[in-house]
Formats: C-alpha cells, sequence, structure tokens
C-alpha cells in the first residue's frame, strides 16, 4: 500500500465525509431542540437536485451552492410544519419528507441526469502547498471542505456559548422549562429546523456539485439515516461529529481501496459495511447513549403514537 | 362464541368502516388535486395522467389483474406494519425483511428442488417467515431490553438487507446465462406459486387475503388481540393488570417481520420466479404508509393496497407516456400522507 | 448586577413593626366542579417572616398558593400587594411581581450545569452567554443564604437537597421577593432539612416573605414565625408560633367532633393460619420526587383489613406497587401466601389471587377507548378465553360483571367507551373488575376517592364481605374516619416509614394525626 493510495484514501474520506458531516452538523441542531427528522434523505435530496439543477442552468455553482441551501431549508420547514404546529408523529412525518423528497427530487433532476458541470473550484489550501508530501491533486479541496471545520466549531460555540444555543437545548431537555422559562418552543424549533435545513442543503450542494459534479436518482444511498445515527454516535456534540464523518467516510474509501488492492470481498458486502458498523457502535453505546440524548428528544422514541 | 358478541361491537365495526371509506375519499381528493398541481408546474398534463392510467388498468381485465399482482405484496407489507403498530411499535424494517424473507426462501428453492410443490412452497412460506422474523427479531430484543430505540435501527438494516440478497445473486447463487442482468437460475416450477386465469395473479393473493383475515379475527376476537390493543391502548394499565409487555413486544414485532418475509417470498415465488437484486420497489415503506393511512383497519388495508397499486401503476404510465421518472409518484403519495399527518378539523376521526 | 439585600432590609425594618403586609388575600374562594377548595380565606404574609401554611391533603393549601402564582384565578376575594389590588392571571403575572414558586417537582434540566439552569431562568440573560458572570452572582447569593453548591457541577449528579438549592437560587436570582415553597421537605434527609432551615433564616433576615406549605408540625413549630392552618378549605386557625403547640395545631387541622365511629363486628383474627401477605425488611428505591421505601415490615391475616394512614406522597403509592410486583424490592422479601414472590412479575402475583384497585383509575387501570366490557376482561383474560385464546366468552363476562354490579347496586353502560365514563364511574368500573372472582388479597388505594356516599358505601361493604370470607384487604386511604371504621389494624406511613401499628380502638385521630405529620407518640401497639 503505497503513501499514494494512503493520501487517497484520506483524500476520499475528506471528500466523502463533508456532505456527512455538515448532514450530520443541521440533524444535531435539530435534535439539540427535541426533533429528530428521518425524512434527511428526502431533504438531501431535494437539495441536491436543485443544486445541481440551478448549477446546470445557470453555469455558476455558487448560485447552485446557495439553491441547494435554500432548498434544505425549505424542506425542512415543510417538516417542521407537520410536527411543531400539527403536531404529528415525527417518525411518520419524517418518511413522509422522505418519500417526498424522492419524488420531487427525480422531478427535478429528470432533465440533468447524467449531465455534467463545471463543480465548485478545487484548490490546495496556501499552507498546505509548502509540504511536498501533501501537494499532490488528491489534497486539492473546495472550499465547502474548507469550511466545515470552522462551520462545526461556530456551531459548538453557538449551541454551548449563546443563550439562542442555551433555549435550543432547554427547548430539547424539556420544553415545559423552557416555556416557563419565557422560551416559545415552537419558535425555537421552527429557527433550529430552518438553520438545520440550511446545513443539510449545503451537505447535499457538496455532494452533488463539489464531489461528484453528477445527478442520479437516489444518489445519497442512505446519508439521511448515517446522519441520523452519526449523531447519537457524536453524541450529540459537533466537534465529536467532525470524527464519527471522517471514520464513516472513511469507510467508504477503505471499500475502495480494498477493491483496489484486490482483496476480493465483495463490494456488496463492503457496502453493508457503514451501516453495520453504525448499528453496532448504536448496540455498544445503548447503555450510555439515554442519558447523553436530548431528555426531551422526538417523541418518536416513546415509540406510541 | 363469536356469534354471542354483543351487536355494539359489529356496529362499531361498520360505523369505523364507514367512516374510513369517506376519509380516503376527502384524503384522495385534497392529494391528488395538490399533486396535478406540481405536475402543471413541471410541464406535464395530470389529466391526460390519470385518464392514461384508468384506460391502462381498469379497462381491460388484463390491466386490472396487474393491478392486482401489484396489490399483493403491499397486503403483507401493510399487515406487517400495522400489527406491530397496535401493541405501540412502529416497524419500518419491512424493507429489510422482506428482502431476508426472500433470501431465505430462495436458499429453500434452490436447495429442496426434488420436493413436490405441496410440500416446497408452504417449506418456502416458512422459511420467508423465519427470514423476516430474524431480521426483526435483533431490533425487537434491543427495544424490550430498553437498549436501542427500534426505528433507527431497522431502517438502518434496511439497507444492509438487499445488499447481503445482491451478495448471493452475483456469488453462490448466480446463474450462468443472463450476462448482463445478474440474477438467480428460475426456479423450479414446484418452487412457483400457481397463478390463475392466465394472468400473473399468483396464490400470494390467497395467502395475503387469509392473513388479513387472520389479523382481522385476531385482533377483534382473541385474547391475545385483545392483550395487544390493551398494551397498545395504554401500557401502564396493560402491565399493571398483569399482561406481560416484553413477551408482546418481542413476539409481535418478530411476527411483523414475519409476514414482511412473506411478502418477500410471495414476490419470488409467484411473480418473478427467480430472486434478483433490488426486486422490491419499496414496498417496505409502502406498507407503512398504507398501514398509516388505514389506520390499521383491516378493510382499509385492503383499498388502500389497492389504490397505491393503482397509482403505482399510474407511475408506470407516466415513465412511458410523458416522460417522467417512477418516482413521482412518491410525490403523490408523500402528500396523502401529509394530508392525514396535518391533520386538518375536516378530517377529525376516532381512532379503533 | 441586582443586588436585592439592601432594598428589602430596609422593607423588612419598616414592616416588622406592624406595617402593613407585603401581600394579602382577602376573602379568596375557589370551587372547582366537586369541591369547594377555597371558602373566603384571608392571608397575610409580612415581609421578613416564614409563615407556614399547614393542612392535611385536600385541605385547599395547594390551590391558594396556585391562585397567588397565577396558575388559577380566584372566584371572589382580592389578592393584594403592599395595600395595593393585584390582578394575578398567569405566573408570567406572578413572576413580574416579584413572586416566586418553588415546586415538588423541580424544573430543573438535568443535563445542564446549575449555571445553565439557573442563567436559563435569568431575566436580563445576554445574547452571548457570560458564563463568569454568572458565576459570580451565583456565588455571592449562595455565600450569603448558605446556599452553597458547585455552579459548574452537572445537576444531575447533585443530591435532591442540592437541586432544590438550585432552585432557591434560581428564584432568587430571577428578583422574587415572596417565595413559596411547595412541601420543600418531602424529599429532604433530616440534615438537609436543617440545612434549609437555616437558609430560610438568614432569608428572612434579609426581608423575603417565605411561605412554607407543609403537612409536618414540628417543621413548621421549628422555623415559622406564624402559623396559618387551613381545613376543608376554611382557615381553622391563624397564630404565632409562640402561641401554637402540637396538641393545638393537631386539633386545628384536624377535626374536632368525630361522629359516632361505627366500628364493625369484627371476629377474632386467627394468627396460626399463615398469613396471606409477608413484607420482611422491604426497601424499594424511588427514583427522583418518589418516596423510597425503609425497613417495611408488614404482615396481612386472611380476614382482616390493615388500613394505611397518611399524608399522601410518604410512600402509598410505593407500597401498593411492591406488593403488585411493579416496584422491585431493592432489600428484604416479599411472600404471598407463604411463598417467595419477591421477584415474581405482576401476572404470577395476580394469577395468586391479588386484586388492586389503583389511586388513577383512568391512568392505571383502564384502557381509553376500550369499552367498559372489554377492559373487565383485561385482569384475567385467560379465565374468559375459550378454544385456547382464540376467541372470548363475552357473555361469561357479562354475566360476571352483572353478578358484581348487582351485589355493589352500581350501574352504567358497559359498551361505551372507558374514556366517556365519568371519574366516579370509572373508579366503580374498576372496583367492580377487582372485586369480581373473590381475590384472596385487596390492595385498594384511595378506594372511595370520587365517589358518592352510596357507592362508598357499597364500596367498604363489599371490603367487609370480602373480608368476611376470607380475604385480606389493604386499605390505603387519606380518609380517617373510613379508615377508623373498617380496618382491623392501623399503620401509619410517613417518609417511606412506617410510624406506627395499632388497633383503631385503641387510639385516636389525634394520635394518628400526629404520626401522620411527624411528630412522636407516646404510646405505639406492639403489633
Amino acid at each position: 500500500m503505497s503513501l499514494l493510495s494512503i493520501l487517497g484514501v484520506i483524500s476520499s474520506a475528506i471528500f466523502s465525509g463533508t456532505s456527512l458531516l455538515y448532514t450530520t452538523l443541521g440533524e444535531t441542531i435539530d435534535e439539540r431542540a427535541g426533533i429528530v427528522n428521518l425524512g434527511l434523505e428526502g431533504v438531501l435530496l431535494v437539495s441536491a437536485s436543485a443544486g445541481f439543477a440551478v448549477t446546470s442552468q445557470t453555469g455558476n455553482p455558487y448560485l447552485g451552492v446557495l439553491a441547494a441551501t435554500l432548498a434544505g431549508g425549505l424542506m425542512n420547514l415543510l417538516f417542521g410544519f407537520l410536527v411543531i404546529t400539527r403536531r404529528a408523529n415525527q417518525l411518520a412525518s419524517g418518511l413522509a419528507v422522505m418519500f417526498f423528497g424522492f419524488g420531487l427530487s427525480a422531478l427535478i433532476g429528470k432533465p440533468y441526469v447524467g449531465a455534467r458541470i463545471d463543480g465548485l473550484p478545487r484548490f490546495i489550501l496556501p499552507g498546505l502547498s509548502s509540504i511536498p508530501m501533501l501537494n499532490t491533486p488528491q489534497f486539492k479541496f473546495d472550499m465547502l471542505i474548507y469550511l466545515v471545520v470552522p462551520i462545526a466549531i461556530l456551531i459548538w460555540w453557538l449551541l454551548f456559548h449563546t443563550r439562542w444555543g442555551l433555549r435550543l437545548r432547554a427547548v430539547g431537555e424539556n420544553a415545559n422549562t423552557a416555556f416557563a422559562a419565557g422560551c416559545s418552543p415552537q419558535l425555537i424549533q421552527y429557527q433550529a429546523l430552518f438553520f438545520g435545513g440550511l446545513l443539510a442543503g449545503l451537505g447535499a450542494a457538496h455532494l452533488s456539485i463539489a464531489w461528484t459534479m453528477t445527478w442520479a436518482e437516489f444518489m445519497t444511498a442512505g446519508r439521511g439515516f448515517i446522519a441520523v445515527a452519526l449523531v447519537i454516535f457524536s453524541k450529540w456534540h459537533p466537534i465529536r461529529a467532525i470524527a464519527g464523518a471522517l471514520l464513516f467516510g472513511g469507510a467508504v474509501a477503505f471499500q475502495l481501496l480494498l477493491q483496489a488492492s484486490g482483496i476480493a470481498i465483495s463490494p456488496f458486502l463492503l457496502d453493508t459495511l457503514p451501516y453495520i458498523l453504525t448499528v453496532l457502535v448504536l448496540i455498544a453505546w445503548g447503555g450510555t447513549r439515554k442519558h447523553a440524548a436530548p431528555a426531551s428528544l422526538g417523541r418518536v422514541y416513546q415509540g406510541t403514537e | 362464541m363469536s356469534q354471542n358478541i354483543d351487536t355494539p361491537f359489529r356496529t362499531s365495526l361498520l360505523i369505523s368502516t364507514l367512516w374510513v371509506v369517506v376519509r380516503y375519499l376527502i384524503i384522495f381528493l385534497v392529494a391528488f388535486v395538490l399533486f396535478g398541481v406540481i405536475l402543471l408546474i413541471a410541464g406535464k398534463d395530470p389529466v391526460l395522467a390519470i385518464k392514461d392510467t384508468f384506460s391502462s388498468t381498469l379497462r381491460s381485465t388484463y390491466g386490472f389483474s396487474e393491478v392486482i399482482v401489484k396489490m399483493i405484496p403491499l397486503i403483507f407489507a401493510a399487515i406487517a406494519v400495522a400489527l406491530p403498530s397496535r401493541v405501540g411499535l412502529i416497524n419500518v424494517g419491512g424493507e429489510g425483511q422482506l428482502y431476508m424473507g426472500a433470501w431465505l426462501a430462495t436458499w429453500g428453492a434452490l436447495t429442496f428442488t426434488p420436493l413436490p410443490p405441496w410440500v416446497l412452497l408452504p417449506l418456502m412460506m416458512l422459511l420467508g417467515m423465519i427470514g423476516g422474523s430474524l431480521w426483526a427479531f435483533i431490533p425487537a430484543f434491543l427495544r424490550a431490553r430498553g437498549l436501542v430505540n427500534e426505528t433507527i435501527t431497522t431502517l438502518l438494516m434496511n439497507y444492509v438487507a438487499p445488499s447481503v440478497v445482491t451478495f448471493f445473486i452475483y456469488g453462490p447463487w448466480r446463474s450462468p446465462g443472463n450476462a448482463l442482468y445478474p440474477q438467480t437460475v428460475d426456479f423450479v416450477p414446484a418452487a412457483r406459486l400457481p397463478t390463475f386465469w392466465g394472468t400473473r395473479v399468483h396464490l400470494g393473493l390467497v395467502i395475503a387475503l387469509v392473513l388479513l383475515v387472520w389479523y382481522w379475527y385476531v385482533m377483534t376476537y382473541t385474547r391475545w388481540g385483545l392483550e395487544i390493543r390493551a398494551i397498545g391502548g395504554n401500557p401502564q394499565a396493560a402491565c399493571r393488570n398483569g399482561i406481560p409487555l416484553t413477551t408482546y413486544i418481542i413476539v409481535v414485532m418478530c411476527l411483523g417481520g414475519a409476514l414482511a418475509g412473506l411478502a418477500g417470498m410471495s414476490e419470488i415465488s409467484g411473480l418473478h420466479g427467480r430472486l434478483r437484486p433490488g426486486f422490491s420497489p419499496g414496498f417496505g415503506y409502502l406498507g407503512f404508509l398504507i398501514s398509516w393511512l388505514s389506520g390499521g383497519n383491516p378493510i382499509g388495508i385492503l383499498v388502500m393496497s389497492f389504490v397505491i397499486a393503482l397509482i403505482t401503476s399510474g407511475g408506470d404510465i407516466l415513465q412511458i407516456n410523458q416522460g417522467l421518472p417512477f418516482a413521482v409518484v412518491n410525490i403523490l403519495l408523500a402528500i396523502t400522507l401529509f394530508v392525514v399527518l396535518a391533520r386538518p378539523s375536516f378530517l377529525k376521526e376516532k381512532k379503533a | 448586577m441586582v443586588d436585592n439585600s439592601l432594598a428589602l432590609s430596609s422593607i423588612a425594618r419598616e414592616s416588622t413593626v406592624g406595617a402593613e403586609p407585603l401581600i394579602a388575600l382577602r376573602g379568596v374562594t375557589k370551587a372547582f366542579p366537586n369541591v369547594l377548595a377555597n371558602d373566603n380565606v384571608d392571608l397575610d404574609i409580612y415581609a421578613g417572616e416564614v409563615h407556614g401554611l399547614l393542612g392535611e391533603n385536600g385541605a385547599g393549601k395547594s390551590t391558594l398558593v396556585k391562585i397567588l402564582y397565577g396558575f388559577y384565578q380566584a372566584d371572589s376575594g382580592q389578592i393584594l400587594l403592599n395595600g395595593e389590588p393585584v390582578s394575578i392571571r398567569s405566573p408570567h403575572d406572578a413572576r413580574d411581581l416579584r413572586i416566586g414558586m418553588l415546586f415538588q417537582e423541580f424544573t430543573l434540566i438535568p443535563a445542564f450545569s446549575v449555571t445553565e439552569n439557573i442563567a436559563l431562568f435569568l431575566p436580563d440573560l445576554k445574547a452571548v452567554l457570560d458564563i463568569k458572570g454568572i458565576y459570580h452572582r451565583i456565588n455571592a447569593l449562595s455565600e450569603r443564604y448558605n446556599l452553597q453548591v458547585n455552579p459548574q457541577a452537572m445537576v444531575s449528579q447533585l443530591s435532591i437537597g442540592e437541586q432544590q438549592k438550585v432552585e432557591i437560587l434560581k428564584l432568587l436570582l430571577s428578583d422574587a421577593r415572596i417565595l413559596i415553597l411547595d412541601e420543600p421537605t418531602r424529599v429532604l434527609a433530616p440534615h438537609e432539612v436543617k440545612a434549609l432551615f437555616r437558609v430560610l433564616d438568614s432569608l428572612r433576615k434579609d426581608g423575603y416573605a417565605i411561605i412554607l406549605i407543609t403537612h409536618k408540625i414540628k417543621e413548621v413549630l421549628e422555623c415559622a414565625d406564624r402559623i396559618t392552618v387551613l381545613r376543608g378549605g376554611r382557615v381553622a386557625g391563624s397564630l404565632p408560633r409562640s402561641k401554637a403547640s402540637e396538641d393545638k395545631l393537631v386539633s386545628l387541622m384536624f377535626e374536632k367532633e368525630l361522629s359516632i365511629l361505627q366500628i364493625s363486628q369484627k371476629s377474632a383474627l386467627d394468627e396460626s393460619v399463615p398469613p396471606l401477605l409477608e413484607l420482611r425488611g422491604v426497601e424499594t428505591r424511588g427514583e427522583g420526587a418518589e418516596t423510597s421505601l425503609k425497613a417495611i415490615d408488614l404482615k396481612i391475616y386472611p380476614g382482616e383489613i390493615v388500613g394505611v394512614a397518611g399524608v399522601s406522597g410518604n410512600g402509598q403509592k410505593e407500597l401498593g406497587d411492591v406488593v403488585l410486583g411493579l416496584v422491585k424490592c431493592v432489600r428484604g422479601t416479599k411472600f404471598l401466601f407463604g411463598q417467595d414472590y419477591t421477584n415474581r412479575s405482576i401476572q404470577e402475583v395476580r394469577k395468586s389471587g391479588v386484586s388492586f384497585v389503583p389511586e388513577n383509575p383512568l391512568t392505571m387501570a383502564a384502557v381509553p377507548f376500550m369499552t367498559v366490557l372489554e377492559n373487565m376482561a383485561l385482569t384475567d383474560a385467560r379465565r374468559y378465553a375459550r378454544l385456547g385464546g382464540l376467541a372470548m366468552d363475552w357473555q361469561a363476562v357479562k354475566t360476571d360483571v352483572e353478578d358484581t354490579l348487582e351485589k355493589l347496586g352500581y350501574s352504567f353502560s358497559l359498551y361505551v367507551p372507558a374514556r366517556s365514563l365519568s371519574g366516579g364511574n370509572l373508579q366503580r368500573m374498576v372496583i367492580v373488575r377487582e372485586m369480581s372472582h373473590n381475590p384472596h388479597l385487596i390492595i385498594a388505594s384511595y378506594l372511595t376517592r370520587g365517589l358518592d356516599v352510596q357507592s362508598a358505601i357499597a364500596a367498604r361493604q363489599a371490603l367487609i364481605r370480602a373480608r368476611e370470607s376470607g380475604a385480606g384487604v389493604l386499605l390505603i386511604s387519606e380518609d380517617l374516619e373510613e379508615l377508623f371504621t373498617l380496618s382491623d389494624r392501623l399503620i401509619v406511613l410517613y417518609g417511606g416509614k412506617i410510624v406506627g401499628t395499632f388497633k383503631p380502638e385503641e387510639t385516636n385521630i389525634y394520635d394518628v394525626g400526629h404520626l401522620m405529620t411527624g411528630s412522636e407518640v407516646q404510646r405505639v401497639s406492639k403489633y
């Protein structure tokens, strides 16, 4: 295994993990406010297709990123209307959003299937270019990748060092207590969902505009669900999510590496790796998870409706 | 004994059925209108789409039979969600469970080829149920132990099952011909559920309908149905009255898995005659949708399965005639679910 | 930084010299559908005093302070703040008037730190959190009032006593000057109670007005300046501590005259027969605000009714639940009908012949959407199952139910959903169900709560009949008259322990009242 291929794995992991990280960060905010969005898959698809379509039409990837981001915010607001205002079951609403996303993204993306675009430009960070080892094409990243860790840190700061974050977390722990303290849980949850949706949109934008630069139906391949699992895995903490996203991005990259090295494990079994890993982690962390989760996280967790 | 059931039970069944029908009509009306608007925005013709759908499905016997064929796995999948929902569980793992059921049934079909059909078919059914049931057992166990919530685990496992199946299809079970579209060898005739009247409608329909009646009977008349409904209605009271919650949770969840497994088995045995990768266009999720829309009511499940089958046939038409991707029907289905979830006041209902 | 202390001490110095009360209730009346909770209540609270509000359950204390805190509006009467009438329509209004309330259930977020919990409630919280600044404010106050607690600790790691300190700090920092404490010592250990009293003392000296709701006489004598006793919604008496004594307070809390109690003929108890229920050294661990049972030794023999007296919240629910099997014994053993049932399931307990009438029928015993008839079969569905469970013999259920209905003289429809029944009918439904099939041991928790006189008499007679046919009954009740009339033996629960065991004829309301409110009594019988 050469240095090149190791770098290749790391690079793939970073590319693959970035969209996952954005999505996870968005979902972390949502869940900290007490809402589980199982329809993330649909949100991502709509954002990805919208962003791709706009980029293809206008030739401007930045506009595409903007479109994808907004699309994510809007989809989450739709979800929010159901679960906050209409008090619908979060699980069923999430799945409805998922269906909706499947269909809407297919509709939006139909004219652009197989189209190629010029995605976000990639460049090496000026500081890194002086390190000869890293000065390879594989380490040319786009701006969304460079921004993701600072954004994660920003979100950490927002959640734990501002009044808005305190109130948001309070709503997720106990909406009644938050209400007694003078907050409006509904308003806060809408804000959280919108913000989270914007981030999910950014993640989707990275997927279709910056990394793969294509559009295909169902191209997110379950990333929405992995993100939800990643939120649990990172114990609802934005900084830990970075490690988690890298790990899972790495699992995908690792699979590619194994294939390239000619190790004879069926690609299909390798496909299951991220999901099985997630389930195992969930089981292993099952006991501690209960204490780490926001106490009022989705009445989904009571399972009755 | 069942004849001694007092009139109030029968009356309430009638009333709830009537009410359910009215609700559906309203829901679908609203959903169709909204969907039509979206189609218009996309530059397509919704009225034409509806016309085409009806003419190709309901005008001819064959067209109608094709709808029935699509309906079969939906009924299984719907009961697979409805039964656990009565005890308060949300089974979104139908997709994975049906793949594993199909997988195990395929193993049976490929291994026990010399057996006569009246042995092989029940065996395959059993294997299908076991496969789905085992896949459901893991999340059920974890949930009963209070370790992990079953929704996330089942959803993740939904992504694992199809890959496992695909692995087997590309690997040990690969058929030598068909290099382009990998699949297993054709099943022996003994492993095929018989079809009727020259259409593709197969025995799975009968099995599904029998199970639907079974579901209705169990929930309405048996002791287990009573205790299940008690748990779903007030788990604390059920617990205090001595009903064993953990046992029911695990058993009922596994039963749901078994039913989903049967969906898988009936598809590959009755319709396809072989195991192909990705043979399910989301039956598990559609089953969830149907169960939610019908509130677990058996007649509702029957009607809804038919309607959804009709809609998915429409999706095929849309794809062929108007160049829309099949996935677009998901929009209609989603809108339908949105309308139900938004609980507008004109749909105020009482739970069964 | 707001400095309350100086402003308030000046008020204090004024008001203790016979000035106006800081807050006063005049003629407050509040009625609910079934009960007159407050009947023309007058109450004066001065700055710089701890005012004890004493009374049994149902005396109206809780309703009164909820009116003061804006949860309810009084039907008639006035609230005066510094002599001016004010309108308090919501807790928000109350907080604006600087009234703060410490509830029995804490409104703390366990996953947050102390600082975060307090910050959440600060009226002047900045957009970017100034954690250090808030630390300092917390430390300043905790120094001053003996409320030491680590601001960085997570609330989930704090003891209940420390959590209570945080709640008080929250009130102080959100600028309250009238503090209402609802049964604050219920969840505290003795040394924590002492610490709380020190806190109240230091607050009092700084001019805060404190209303202390309790049913514990000893405590109120220790820390209150003045005491008001409520009974049956009315003010039974209001006196300064110097004039109060245990006996005086007990006589105010419980009625002076009791109608002649019809103590029914009781057959001699045969103690050679093994007891139906035996609890040996049973301990349970309550979560959060639940009471833990300690060192419970209890025997119930066939043919006897054991009454459990006590103010609700002292372990009654846990006692019933531990017998049923819902709550696990952390220590000790439980024997039913001579066999060890310590770790058996609820199903097994019920199968052996134990019936349970819980305190809240709608949430604990009935399935709301199912019909009454269906609910009737829930405790013993197997009995009515035919064909191995494939069918249910509803006719048999109906027959049994109608039988019991006739015996009790109750009547309600069998075919309506349970949730449409009135509270009283729901209770009757549960009684009918639990009394069918001749149970050997009946746990009755607040059996006649919500019932009219007729139905209550019928229920009690059913218990007596059960006793006569050899069953045993554990009767938990807050109706002392009922307990005295029916019980063969009476035990008193206080703080999760059995503090007294008597035969009704050996004791009286006052002694029991003393035990219920935490005082000790010289005479304790051998049982």
